[in-house]
Parts: structure tokens; sequence; C-alpha cells
């Protein structure tokens, strides 16, 4: 449900960014969105669609980038996947995991720009 | 032309970063705790928080609570029965409460008046989990009649709170509630959360969580 709010701070991010582009397009923009960050992707790719329609981004879409969740496993020393957001402990030795590296990511990355 | 691409690295949620960080430093200032509730609508928010006020009042802490609905009033005015500080933030159609909404509904209260505050957030397990709102302490409410496997199902929710609290446990017999798996599920998705179970309508359970509170400000 709040996926609309963060496509419209997303266009807010892009249109503060494109300040510095003046005169160029937006093809595409590049988003990392952790699982660990509450956005559903499927659901923030259709508010995108609909949000960018009174701005000047609105021929722009949103590729998703990948963002595995990792840990800093206490047993391995190591930066670790987990097993799945349900058995939150390290991949490898089944450690419970608390402390979180990645996976809370709600960014933009990049834009693709055309002239 | 083929497209040019320009790395950005931006936070999306930068602005509402920033403004909870302003508040996180006002609240430091006027030393004043702030906690925030988090659960599925019906879970039992605003019957614990009104639990909550009236034990510190009772304790003589001073308090306030900010408090999120998408309509009515209805818990403002249950909540001032505490007799401490109460307002409400309608957020019309928004599900999840911004920190700029807390801004705006604390901006006239002395906040050095206070020990605790407490924002109770609009009923959703999802929406509000990406949102700081500059609080201190972000407690997960759960309450039996919702079945165990609820943290299975909204882990993200139950990473982004500092406690987990199991509402309603009076009711616990009756809704065949099995607290023994409803404890492995949280810890199952969030291994070192605390964990309390307690009962605002009987009080049961009330003094673990009011110890918890107190222990954050230290002896008034």
């Amino acid at each position: 449900m709040h996926e609309l709010s963060i496509a419209m701070s997303i266009l807010d991010g892009v249109e503060e960014e494109m300040q510095r582009h003046a005169g160029r397009c937006v093809e595409a923009v590049h988003v990392r969105i952790g699982p660990l960050s509450g956005v559903v992707k499927e659901s923030l790719a259709s508010a995108y669609e609909l949000a960018r329609e009174a701005t000047p981004f609105a021929a722009s879409y949103l590729v998703f980038e990948d963002a595995p969740v990792t840990v800093l496993c206490a047993y391995c020393q190591a930066e670790r996947l987990v097993q799945s957001l349900d058995r939150f402990c390290c991949a490898e030795c089944a450690t419970p995991a608390t402390n979180i590296v990645h996976g809370r990511e709600l960014e933009i990355t990049a834009l693709e720009l055309r002239e | 032309m083929t497209p040019r691409i320009v790395e950005v690295r931006k936070n999306i949620l930068k602005h509402n970063d920033e403004v909870a960080r302003a508040l996180r430093t006002r609240f430091a200032e006027s030393h004043v705790f702030v906690t925030s509730l988090v659960s599925s609508p019906g879970a039992g928010k605003t019957a614990f928080l009104e639990k909550t006020l009236t034990l510190l009042r009772e304790a003589h802490y001073r308090t306030a609570a900010v408090v999120g609905d998408l309509a009515t009033d209805n818990d403002a005015a249950r909540l001032a029965r505490s007799q401490a500080l109460v307002r409400q933030i309608t957020t019309g159609t928004l599900c999840h409460l911004e920190a700029a909404m807390v801004e705006k509904a604390v901006a006239d209260w002395t906040l050095a008046d206070l020990d605790f505050l407490f924002i109770e957030n609009v009923g959703n397990l999802v929406c509000p989990s990406a949102y700081d709102l500059g609080e201190n302490l972000r407690a997960v409410l759960l309450s039996v009649t919702e079945g165990e496997d609820k943290p299975l199902k909204y882990p993200t929710i139950f990473h982004s709170a500092d406690v987990a609290i199991i509402t309603k446990m009076d009711l616990a017999a009756a809704a065949e509630f099995d607290c023994a798996a409803a404890r492995a599920n949280i810890q199952a998705v969030c291994p070192e959360i605390p964990i309390i179970e307690l009962s605002s309508k009987t009080g049961a359970g009330m003094n673990v969580w009011l110890d918890l509170l107190v222990s954050r400000i230290g002896p008034r």
C-alpha cells in the first residue's frame, strides 16, 4: 500500500538528480529494494507507472537490481547469506543471525539517460 | 544514441530519514524517551498504550502520545482518559506515519516537560516498517487471536522492531494460542529480539514492559 509513497519519493530523487543533467531524458531508473525494506517490487513497479504520469519522467521505467539479505555471521566471522526470511540464520552454518549487513536498502542506484 | 548510465546512489527515503534524524536529536536534547508501536489493526495497541500511560502516570512519569489513524479520533479520546497529553494524526488514506507528521504533531509541545512520548502507528504490519520516526524504541505487537504464524508472514516489521509484545494473553486459552510456537516463530525471523507476554486488560506482565521502559531513562 505504501508503494505509491515510495514511487513518489523515487520521482523526487530523480528530479533532484536531473537538475545536473539538463536537456537529457530519463530512460530508466535503477533501484535496489532489499527484501527487508518492506516494499513489494511488483507493487512498486505498478505504483511507479501511476506516479510518473504527471511528471517529466512519464516515459521512464524502473529496473530492479538484486539485493540479497546478508548478515555478519557470529560463528563464521564472515558476511553470509541467510537461509530465508523466516529462517533467519546463516546459510552456511545455521547460526541464528542478528547482525544484518544488507537487505534493508531502498536506493536509487543509477539513471539511464538519453539525449 | 545509446543511453548513458549515471551512477546515483540515493536513499529513496532520504527526506524522511533526515526529518527523523532531526527529531531524534530534538528528543535527545529534551531528554524524552520515544517509543513507537506497530501492529496489525485490532492487536490491542490502543488498550496497551492506555494501560501503559496510566501506569506511568501512577508512577509519576510525565507522558504524551501521538496517535495515527486512517480516520476518526476515537483512539485519542480513549487515550485522553489516562490524562496524558494526546494528539491525533489522521492520515486519511495513508497507511503509515512518516517522520514529518510526527514533527508537525509535536511542534508546539515542550518536550522537555515529558519523560516518555509514545507514537501509535496506523494498524498495519507492512507499510510502517521502512519509515524511521525518530523513535528510540520500536515495539511490535502480536495478539493471541492473530495466530502464531504472523511473524513468519510479516518478518520485515519484526526486523524493524526492538521488542516484540504478545498482547491479550488473558484470551490465550480461549484462542488456543500456542505461546511456545509463537515465540519460536518470532525467534526464527528475528533471533535476539526480546519478547514480552502481557495482558493490557488484567495488567499481567505489564510490569516487565514498564521495567524495560524505565530502565531506558534511568531513575527519577
